[in-house]
C-alpha cells in the first residue's frame, strides 16, 4: 500500500507534526518496498528513450560496412520505424518529441551550435557570397516555383486536391524547399567532398532558415487573409531584411559578451564552459521571441565567439566545451531521425498519390533547375567556379528533414488538407534521406568530385600559405585593386587593434602562424598522452634535463639517448647507450624536470658493460600532464653540470603550469 | 574603344606580350594606365622608388621582397614588358589548355607560382631556401610578436617538416612536395587578371 503523509497541527496551532499513517491500519505492516512511478516517469521515459536510441547507434557501429554505405540517419529511422509500428499496434502515443515547442525549444538547438561551432571558417568567409546567395535566392526560387507548380498540379481535376488555394500551396512550398541541416550535415559529415563545395552546402544549409522563417509566418499570414495586398509583398521584403540581419546581429552580440565574460573566469574555471553554451541558448531563445531566425542567431553567436572564448578558457576547459557541444549534437540528430521513424507510423496519413508524386518530382526538378541557374550567375565571381559535377552534388545534396517536419505538424488546422500536407512531407524527407542520401556517396565516387584531403595543417603549408597571402596583397595593391584580401587584412588589423584588446584577458596579437605552430606541438603532446587505455606514459622519448648524480666518480661520460619502449604507467625502459671509460655502476637519482610542467621523479639504474655500453633503467613515475621531448647529452659523472643538445624544443611556450592540467597553453 | 586602341598602339610588341602572358588586350590596357600612374616622372621604366610610394605595399611585411622580384638581379629599373611578365604570374591558370611538353611552360602554371613564391624566399638565388633565409621571412612576417627563440624553434620546425634530404636547407623539389596538398591555383590568382 502506499504511504500517506500528513502534516497535521496540534489544537492550538502551536504545534506542528507530519504523520505518517496508512489507509487501512487495521493489518498492514511497515512496508519493505514501495513503488511510485508517477513521480519520476517524465525524466525516466525521456532517459530510456535517449538509451534506446543511443543503443541503436551503438549497435550500427557493431558491423562497420553498413555505416559506410547507409548513412547514420537512414539506420536511426529505420529502427524508429519499428519501434513506431511496435507502439502502434499496442496503441501507446509515442512522447511528442517533434512537436513544435520540444523540437524548436529543446532538440534543435545542440545540433545547429554544433554545426556552427565547427564551421571552418576561413573558407566560409571565403565563400560567404556564394553561401548567401544560395541560402537566399536559392530558397525564394524553390519556394515560389514549387508553390506556383503545386498549384498548376492541383487544377488537374483528376488528383482531386482542387480545394488547394494558392496560398495555401506556397505555404506548403515554403516549408519543404528548404534543406535542412540536421539531414544534410549527417549524410555530407564522412563524404569528404571538396572544400568548397563542403562549405556552401553547410552554409546554405543553415543560412536559409532566415528566408524559411519568413516565408513560413508570410504565407501562413496570408493562408488565413482573405486577400493578399502590395503592400505585403514589401513588408515580407523588410521583414526578410530583419529577420535576417536582426538574427545575425543579436548572434554577434551575444557572442561579444560571451567573450567578454570569459575574460574573467580565470578564477572559476569550473564554469566556464556553462557561459558558452547559456549565451548560444539565450541567443535562440532571443531571436525567437523576436521571431527571427533564431539558427541564425546560434550559429552566429557561435561563430564570433569561438576566436575568442578559445584563447581566454583553460585547455581542460576548451576541450569539455568542444566535447559536449559535441555529444549534445549528436544525442539531439540521434533523437531526432529516430522519434522521425516513430512518429511516420503513429499520425494519421492522408495519401494523394498525384499530389505527392508531382511534390517529389517537382522538388527536384527545381532544385536542379535552380542550382544550374544560380551557379551561372555566380561562377564569374568566384575564383574556382563550379563545374558541373559540383553542381550536381550541390543540387542533389540538398536533402530535407525534420525541420521540414515540425513545420508542417504545426500547421494550423484551419488548413483543410493539413493530413496531406503531413504526409508529402514525409515521404519527401524519406525520400530524400533514404534515396539521395544512401545514393550520395557511391555518386560522388562514380562521377569523381574533386575531393579533398583534410589533413592540411603543416607548419610550412601554413608559413607558405602566409608568405602568398601577402604576396597576394601586395600585387592586388600594386595594381591599384582589391579583394577580399583587402577586407580581411581590414578586419585583422581591426581585430588586432580593438577587438583582441577588450576581449581577451591575455592579450598579444598573433599570427596564424604561431597559432599553429603552437597547435601543433600541442598535438605532439597530447598524443603522447592519449593512448587507448588512458594510462600515462613517458612516450616516445623520455625525460630531458637529467641532472646525474653518479655514485661512482669515475671519469666515465654517457651520451644518453634514451628511448622508451614501453607504455606503461610506471615503468619506462630507457636504454641508453654510453660510452663509458670504465667499469661503472651508477645509481642515479635523476630529478627529471621535464620542461613542461610538472615533475617526474625517476629512478635509473645504469650498468655498463666492458665500458662501452650502459644498459640503465629507469624508473619514472609522472603525474599526467607530463610532456618530454627528445635529449640527448653528454654527462660528466663528476661535473653537475651537463649540456643538453635538445632536439625539439617546446620551451618558452609552455609557461604557467596549472597543477597536472595542461594549463593555458595559448598564453605565452 | 577608340582610348583602348590608341593606348595600344603606345605599347610596343603587344602582340607579343599577348602571346607570351595571356592577357586580353584590354588588361594589357589597364596595367599599362597603371604603370603610367606609377611611373611619375614618365621615363617609361620603373624604379624601386617608384613601388614605394604605394603606401599600402610598403607596410607590408614581405613588400621590399615583392618589389624586389621585379627587378631582375643587375637590373635598376623595369620596363612595361617585364612589369606584365612579372603580373602574368597571377593570372589564373587556363584550365582548357592542352598539355603541349614541347612548348615552354605558361607563366601562370602552377610551377611558375611556386617558383615565383619559392624566389620570394631565396634571395641569394641558391636554389635552396637556408634556415637563415627561412628566419629572415618569419622576422618580417611574424614581427614583434616572438622572441628570437621561438621564431628559431619554429623555423627549426619547419625544415624539419620539409627537408628530406637531410641538408638543412629547403629545395624547390622539397618546397613543391610540402605544397602538394594545396590548391596553389587558388591561393595565387588574382581574379580580375582573368
Amino acid at each position: 500500500g502506499k504511504l500517506d503523509c500528513v502534516l497535521s497541527y496540534s489544537d492550538d496551532f502551536k504545534h506542528r507534526s507530519i504523520v505518517y499513517s496508512f489507509p487501512d491500519a487495521e493489518n498492514s505492516n511497515l512496508p519493505v518496498f514501495t513503488m511510485n512511478y508517477a513521480r519520476i516517469q517524465v525524466p525516466f521515459e525521456v532517459t530510456l528513450w535517449v538509451l534506446l536510441a543511443s543503443f541503436a547507434k551503438i549497435g550500427f557501429h557493431v558491423y562497420h560496412k553498413i555505416t559506410f554505405w547507409v548513412p547514420e540517419s537512414c539506420l536511426l529511422i529505420s529502427i524508429g520505424l519499428m519501434v513506431g509500428a511496435i507502439m502502434h499496434s499496442v496503441h501507446e502515443e509515442p512522447p511528442a518529441v517533434l512537436s513544435y515547442n520540444v523540437f524548436f525549444l529543446f532538440m534543435l538547438p545542440p545540433i545547429v551550435l554544433e554545426s556552427g561551432y565547427f564551421i571552418p571558417t576561413r573558407p566560409f568567409f571565403e565563400n560567404v557570397g556564394t553561401v548567401l546567395w544560395f541560402a537566399v535566392v536559392g530558397t525564394l526560387w524553390n519556394s515560389i516555383g514549387i508553390g506556383m507548380s503545386l498549384y498548376a498540379v492541383c487544377q488537374i481535376e483528376a488528383f482531386e486536391v482542387q480545394d488547394i488555394n494558392l496560398q495555401e500551396n506556397m505555404l506548403f512550398a515554403a516549408i519543404i524547399s528548404a534543406v535542412d541541416p540536421v539531414a544534410v550535415l549527417s549524410v555530407f559529415e564522412d563524404v569528404s567532398v571538396n572544400e568548397q563545395l563542403y562549405i556552401v552546402v553547410f552554409g546554405e544549409c543553415l543560412f536559409n532558415d532566415a528566408v524559411t522563417v519568413v516565408l513560413y509566418n508570410m504565407f501562413n499570414f496570408v493562408a488565413e487573409m482573405p486577400e493578399v495586398e502590395p503592400v505585403d509583398v514589401f513588408l515580407g521584403v523588410a521583414r526578410f531584411f530583419v529577420v535576417g540581419l536582426g538574427g545575425m546581429g543579436f548572434g554577434v552580440i551575444f557572442g561579444f559578451v560571451a567573450s567578454f565574460t570569459t575574460r574573467f573566469t580565470s578564477n572559476v574555471r569550473e564554469i566556464e564552459p556553462l557561459f558558452i553554451f547559456m549565451y548560444s541558448y539565450l541567443a535562440y531563445l532571443v531571436a525567437e521571441l523576436f521571431s527571427i531566425s533564431s539558427i541564425m542567431a546560434i550559429v552566429t553567436c557561435a561563430l564570433t565567439m569561438k576566436y575568442y572564448v578559445e584563447e581566454n578558457v583553460s585547455q581542460r576547459s576548451c576541450t569539455t566545451i568542444r566535447h559536449v557541444v559535441k555529444m549534445l549534437g549528436t544525442i539531439s540528430e540521434t533523437l531526432i531521425f529516430f522519434f522521425l521513424g516513430v512518429v511516420t507510423i503513429t499520425t494519421e496519413h492522408e495519401w494523394n498519390w498525384g499530389y505527392i508524386m508531382f511534390t517529389l518530382l517537382l522538388a527536384l526538378v527545381w532544385r536542379g533547375l535552380g542550382v544550374l541557374v544560380l551557379t551561372q550567375i555566380i561562377n564569374p565571381f568566384r575564383t574556382i567556379p563550379f563545374n558541373f559535377k559540383d553542381q550536381f552534388i550541390l543540387g542533389y545534396g540538398g536533402l530535407r528533414g525534420a525541420i521540414s517536419f515540425a513545420l508542417v505538424f504545426t500547421l494550423p488546422d484551419s488548413i483543410g488538407r493539413k493530413k496531406l500536407f503531413v504526409t508529402t512531407t514525409i515521404c519527401m524527407i524519406m525520400f530524400t534521406v533514404f534515396i539521395q542520401g544512401i545514393s550520395i556517396r557511391p555518386l560522388i565516387e562514380f562521377i569523381n568530385v574533386r575531393r579533398t584531403n583534410r589533413n592540411l595543417e603543416t607548419i610550412n603549408v601554413e608559413i607558405h600559405s602566409r608568405l602568398i597571402e601577402h604576396t597576394i596583397a601586395g600585387v592586388e595593391d600594386l595594381c591599384g585593386q582589391w579583394s577580399h584580401y583587402y577586407w580581411k587584412d581590414k578586419f585583422l588589423k581591426f581585430n588586432n587593434r580593438i577587438l583582441r584588446k577588450i576581449l581577451i584577458r591575455d592579450n598579444r596579437a598573433e599570427s596564424s602562424i604561431v597559432a599553429l605552430y603552437k597547435k601543433l606541438e600541442l598535438q605532439n603532446a597530447m598524443e603522447i598522452l592519449d593512448t587507448v587505455s588512458g594510462d600515462i606514459n613517458a612516450g616516445s622519448s623520455i625525460v630531458s634535463l637529467q641532472y646525474v648524480y653518479p655514485l661512482s666518480h669515475s671519469s666515465a661520460c654517457f651520451l644518453s639517448l634514451s628511448l622508451s619502449l614501453s607504455r606503461s604507467l610506471s615503468l619506462a625502459c630507457s636504454l641508453s647507450l654510453a660510452c663509458s671509460l670504465s667499469l661503472s655502476f651508477s645509481l642515479s637519482l635523476l630529478l627529471a624536470f621535464s620542461l613542461s610542467l610538472s615533475l617526474s621523479l625517476s629512478l635509473s639504474l645504469s650498468v655498463s658493460f666492458c665500458g662501452l655500453v650502459t644498459l640503465s633503467v629507469s624508473l619514472s613515475l609522472c603525474p599526467p600532464g607530463c610532456l618530454s621531448y627528445t635529449s640527448f647529452h653528454i654527462v660528466h659523472p663528476s661535473s653537475l653540470t651537463h649540456y643538453p643538445f635538445n632536439l625539439n624544443r617546446s620551451d618558452g611556450y609552455l609557461r604557467n603550469p596549472e597543477g597536472f592540467g595542461l594549463g593555458s597553453i595559448y598564453q605565452g | 574603344m577608340g582610348s583602348t586602341n590608341s593606348t595600344l598602339s603606345k605599347i610596343p610588341n603587344v602582340e607579343e606580350l599577348v602571346q607570351e602572358t595571356g592577357f586580353t588586350p584590354a588588361h594589357i590596357v589597364r596595367l599599362y594606365d597603371r604603370f603610367e600612374a606609377l611611373d611619375k616622372e614618365k621615363t617609361g621604366h620603373l624604379r624601386p622608388q617608384d613601388f614605394g610610394a604605394i603606401n599600402r605595399l610598403a607596410i607590408n611585411p614581405i613588400g621590399d621582397r615583392i618589389i624586389g622580384a621585379f627587378f631582375s638581379p643587375g637590373q635598376e629599373t623595369v620596363d612595361f614588358h617585364s612589369f606584365v611578365r612579372i603580373l602574368a604570374h597571377f593570372r589564373p591558370a587556363d584550365k582548357k589548355r592542352p598539355k603541349d611538353p614541347s612548348m615552354p611552360e605558361p607563366v601562370n602554371s602552377r610551377t611558375s607560382k611556386l617558383k615565383f613564391a619559392f624566389q620570394l624566399y631565396d634571395q641569394d638565388k641558391d636554389g635552396k631556401i637556408s634556415r637563415a633565409e627561412l628566419l629572415q621571412v618569419l622576422r618580417s612576417m611574424l614581427e614583434m610578436q616572438v622572441t628570437e627563440e621561438q621564431l628559431e624553434s619554429i623555423a627549426d620546425r619547419t625544415i624539419q617538416e620539409a627537408d628530406l634530404d637531410t641538408d638543412d636547407a629547403i629545395s624547390f623539389e622539397e618546397f613543391r612536395k610540402s605544397l602538394e596538398k594545396v590548391n596553389i591555383d587558388h591561393k595565387m590568382s588574382i581574379r580580375f587578371l582573368r
